[in-house]
């Protein structure tokens, strides 16, 4: 591929990320901000060119050794739910811009250690910039078979590093707050993973597949290779050794890389995006690794006995096969992994070298007098300045300082190097008793450490190869890596111990601890366990902040602090709480540091003794356990007056339910009552009444009073039915006989109307478990309603069958359908229809009603069906073994 | 001779009141629903109905609307005789243009008193 020709396609690719950059910046829609696959996705900007280059070198140069960098974060994964669940509320209470602030405010707000912690991240970082930047070139040029010129103006790299630090200075300085989320970036970084690992994918198969006929196939070839066995063991004790202290060097660089510091805490949204993350970062790993070690063989197989760098199979194997297609992709990928590291490290990096090291050592002065407008363009300009000054750094770092290293061991030397921020970092949120004192001391001896075993020896090897500090830390079985880090540590880790245990730390060290370590307590009102004590005036501090936020941020702020801890607005005199909420709204800007020196700056503190912030701690404390246990009780009671205002709505239905039964009631008596009373009425006037319509008045007086009689009776049957004061008196009994004996007395009122009655036996067997009384009401009540709709001449038919573990019994009659809206409402009480005054009770109104409860009581159903010349009532029994 | 129609779907409660306003010399038709109301009006013009509200098939409400719509029916009276007896029902059954709005149980002296007034 030709050299413009490739450029081109860079610059495509550049500008697609651009874009995604600015759409979601532009859109914010929930789809990019409220997502958890993307802030998964974004995680995995820890594989670097390292991951997509180095791993397969190391495996075919070290066999195993590659993959304890990805067991290492894949083992520590699932205790993020715990241990960056409170990072992450620390970061967010204390408005924490990068792993320097968080370090530094832990150890007493202590500026100087905020910029040794900047330092040491920089000098990790910056060369592992220049690594990225030396892939990009090196691939570039496989690519398109060009020499690499040491001029820079002919180096594409030059113009592709140019771009990135554009693309980030302007994404990346978005807010003048640095501990806001950039969305933009963010989403590029997820959209570039994802393409990262597809890529890599592609190449995967087409290596196994393609090139070879399958893994067994590799498996086979790659075993007549002399190093095979070797490269694919532990190499005993010794390896294992060096094994273990990879992965732990990984596990603490998964925290403590300022780029994933600053993609898992501060561009966290939510807590709950982490549980996602959780599964679907080490799943990314996974892939991501998945054909590594086939590739490294099966590039062995390929180019044995050739002179080629292990580190670009990827690209050559595809190009040796002449693909272009997938030696572009795994280029582009290849670009991907590198671009999203430069962009988020540099982004990291120049809020730590910003806020921890320029405002607070030589800009702070000329911030305090200028306007808001000038101090934001300011902060912004030396982010942006910042950006661009790291990565021409790790620009020269490519060009002139690290070419000959190989990919994987710059990036271990980064790794070992963050290492040393372990004890001090863990310590701040696990062990009250860490101090700064001990906090320093360990850092910088880990530096040290690492800087003479690892860094010098890179480049004055034969110098330092025999003197005494050099042979000191080294031990005879392990790597130099891994035994600088284990020396390293030891030290740090020591040091930091055993200084903290010795020497207290003062009094705002202690304050910190506290709110680091139990921030859960803290997290709702913060700022009241905040130690301070001294005079101050509001309008001061309020002068400072205008500087920085504006008048009208400034005036929102304070106004949302009053309501917050219920102050007055006239109220003047600074508290311990007003001073810490005004360093938070300054902290995202300038730093933590910065921002207590310019509170400092305007306010008169006194001393506070260790014992006294002791005793101000545990009353804090016990306030806020109070409060707590004033927020649970009015939640509690909040919750209780909620289930009384529901039960006080059912009630209220209840209640009109009551009402409306009490009129139907009411309806239904009046019905028959009108009927004997105006009969009894006749009877009284006319004397001259003929005996033969005498008689049928008597009767029909007689009959009505019956009817009266059975509406009273069901009606308190029904209630003891739904009360649930009548239980159920369940006997085995045969299910045909019981309704032989409802059918009985009805017999003689079909007959009359000339009704055909039948019946379906399907049953297996017909002993059933069923309250038998209950059974003959439900199955009159059924009968009669029959009969009495049944047309002349009609027939019923009921049919018995066990279907699906229920036992079915269908009572078939014809004549008029139901009107298919009131089917079902012919179960309900008086049968409500909602054509309410089409309504026709059959009987008391209530005979369906007391059927559908007692098969409920049975844990049946029943149902009403319009047939095509008639109603089917269903009624569905569970068989015992179904309800046992 | 004057004529009544009595519309219910009780059998006993239209008994009582074919005995009683027979006896007091109307002549009387017999309607079990609203729809055989509106198909005995297409023969017959009573000068009362009394008529239930609470039917199957076609109910006193929609059987009033139909008369009330129908300008040969204009001297027809009309009185719902109802066991609902919530003032709103009455109310509505007065608005929908009923002449009486009698609840049940009622005086058979009083209600055919009633008819009397009203067809005089």
């Amino acid at each position: 591929m030709s050299s413009p020709l490739l450029f081109l396609l860079v610059i495509l690719y550049l500008g697609l990320l651009f874009f995604i950059a600015f759409w979601a910046e532009k859109k914010k829609s929930n789809f990019w901000i409220n997502n958890p696959y993307i802030y998964s996705l974004s995680l995995a900007v820890y594989c670097s060119a390292w991951t997509y280059y180095g791993s397969i070198g190391v495996a075919s140069n070290q066999g195993l050794e590659y993959l304890a960098i990805y067991i290492g974060p894949v083992i520590i994964i699932p205790a993020w739910i715990y241990i960056n669940s409170k990072i992450i509320r620390i970061s967010r209470v204390h408005k924490i811009s990068s792993i320097a602030d968080f370090v530094s405010l832990r150890y007493g707000n202590s500026r100087f250690l905020g910029a040794l912690v900047a330092i040491v991240c920089m000098l990790a970082v910056i060369p592992y910039i220049g690594l990225q930047i030396k892939a990009i070139s090196d691939t570039f040029h496989l690519i398109t078979h060009t020499v690499y010129s040491d001029n820079i103006f002919l180096d594409t790299a030059t113009y592709v590093v140019l771009i990135i630090a554009v693309f980030s200075a302007y994404y990346g300085t978005k807010y003048v707050d640095a501990s806001e989320k950039r969305l933009g970036i963010i989403s590029a970084v997820a959209v570039e993973s994802f393409l990262k690992l597809i890529f890599f994918i592609i190449l995967g198969v087409f290596v196994v597949y393609g090139v070879f006929n399958g893994f067994d196939d590799i498996y086979e070839k790659a075993s007549k290779l002399p190093d095979f066995t070797q490269k694919n063991t532990f190499n005993g004790l010794e390896g294992a050794f060096n094994w273990f202290l990879m992965c732990m060097l990984s596990m603490t660089a998964i925290f403590l890389l300022p780029r994933q510091f600053h993609t898992t805490i501060i561009e966290n949204r939510t807590e709950k995006h982490l549980k996602t993350a959780i599964w679907l970062f080490p799943l990314y790993l996974l892939l991501m690794n998945f054909f590594v070690f086939p590739i490294a063989w099966g590039g062995k197989i390929l180019f044995f006995g050739e002179n080629v760098n292990p580190e670009f199979y990827s690209i050559l194997i595809p190009q040796k096969f002449g693909n272009m297609m997938i030696a572009g992709m795994v280029f582009l990928g290849g670009l991907s992994a590198c671009i999203s590291m430069i962009i988020i490290s540099s982004i990291s990096l120049s809020v730590m070298l910003s806020n921890n090291i320029i405002i607070p050592y030589g800009w702070l002065n000329s911030l305090k007098t200028e306007t808001e407008y000038a101090n934001n363009r300011t902060i912004v300009n030396i982010r942006k300045f910042s950006i661009f000054s790291l990565i021409i750094l790790g620009f020269v770092f490519y060009k002139y300082l690290i070419s000959s290293a190989t990919l994987f061991s710059v990036g271990l030397t980064a790794f070992v190097l963050i290492a040393q921020l372990a004890p001090a970092f863990f310590g701040a949120i696990f062990w009250r008793r860490g101090s700064y004192a001990g906090a320093v001391t360990g850092i910088i001896a880990g530096v040290l450490i690492c800087y003479f075993n690892l860094i010098l020896p890179n480049y004055f090897e034969t110098t330092y190869q025999n003197s005494a500090v050099f042979n000191f830390f080294k031990l005879a079985y392990l790597s130099p890596v891994a035994s600088a880090f284990f020396w390293s540590l030891l030290v740090n880790g020591g040091l930091f111990m055993m200084i903290s245990s010795l020497v207290a730390g003062n009094y705002r060290e202690r304050n910190f601890a506290e709110l680091y370590v139990d921030i859960n307590d803290y997290i709702q009102h913060h700022e009241n366990a905040y130690i301070w004590k001294g005079t101050a005036n509001i309008s001061d501090i309020r002068k400072i902040l205008t500087r920085f936020l504006g008048e009208k941020k400034t005036r929102q702020a304070l106004k949302i602090f009053n309501l917050k801890y219920n102050i007055s607005d006239e109220n003047d005199s600074a508290d311990s709480r007003f001073i810490k909420f005004s360093e938070n709204l300054l902290s995202g800007r300038i730093g933590t540091a910065s921002a207590k020196i310019l509170i400092e700056g305007v306010t008169k503190e006194d001393k506070i003794t260790l014992p006294e912030v002791l005793k101000i701690l545990e009353e804090s404390k016990e306030n806020i356990s109070m409060n707590k246990q004033l927020t649970e009780h009015s939640q509690q009671l909040r919750k209780l007056s909620e289930e009384l205002q529901n039960a006080n709505e059912t009630l209220v239905i209840k209640d009109k339910q009551k009402d409306d039964f009490l009129d139907s009631v009411a309806h239904e008596l009046r019905t028959p009552i009108t009927a004997i009373r105006a009969t009894s009425e006749l009877l009284l006037d006319d004397d001259e009444m003929p005996a033969e319509i005498k008689k049928d008045f008597l009767g029909n007086i007689i009959s009505e009073s019956d009817r009266l009689a059975e509406i009273i009776n069901d009606i308190l049957f029904l209630d003891k039915l739904e009360a649930g004061t009548t239980p159920l008196n369940l006997a085995e009994k045969n299910i045909t006989e019981t309704y032989h004996k409802a059918l009985k007395p009805l017999l003689q009122l079909f007959e009359q109307k000339h009704l055909h009655h039948s019946e379906v036996n399907l049953l297996q067997h017909e002993i059933f478990e069923f309250d038998e009384m209950k059974m003959i009401q439900v199955f009159q009540n059924i009968l009669g309603n029959a009969l009495k709709f049944a047309n002349e001449q009609g027939m019923i038919q009921t049919k018995f069958q066990e279907k699906d573990g229920m036992l079915k019994i269908s009572i078939f009659n014809t004549g008029k359908t139901i009107p298919s809206e009131d089917l079902q409402y012919v179960f309900e009480k008086f049968y409500q229809s909602k054509n309410q005054n089409l309504r026709k009770p059959l009987g008391s109104g209530l005979g369906l009603a007391i059927c559908k409860r007692i098969i409920s009581a049975h844990g049946g159903n029943i149902e009403a069906k319009n047939k095509e010349i008639g109603v089917t009532f269903e009624i569905f029994l569970p068989t015992k073994n179904e309800t046992t | 001779m004057k004529k009544i129609l009595i519309a219910d779907d009780e059998h006993k409660i239209i008994m009582t009141l074919e005995y009683a306003f027979r006896k007091a010399g109307y002549e009387v038709f017999i309607a079990r629903d609203g729809s055989e109301v509106l198909e005995i009006l297409k023969t017959q013009i009573p000068d009362i109905i009394l008529l239930d509200i609470m039917m199957p098939n076609v109910d006193g409400y929609t059987t009033i609307a139909e008369i009330r719509k129908n300008e040969a029916y204009r001297n027809i009276k009309v009185i719902f005789l109802s066991a609902k007896t919530g003032e709103a029902d009455i109310a509505k059954g007065l608005e929908m243009g009923a002449d009486a709005y009698v609840t049940k149980p009622y005086s058979i002296k009083k209600l055919t008193e009633q008819v009397e007034n009203l067809i005089k």
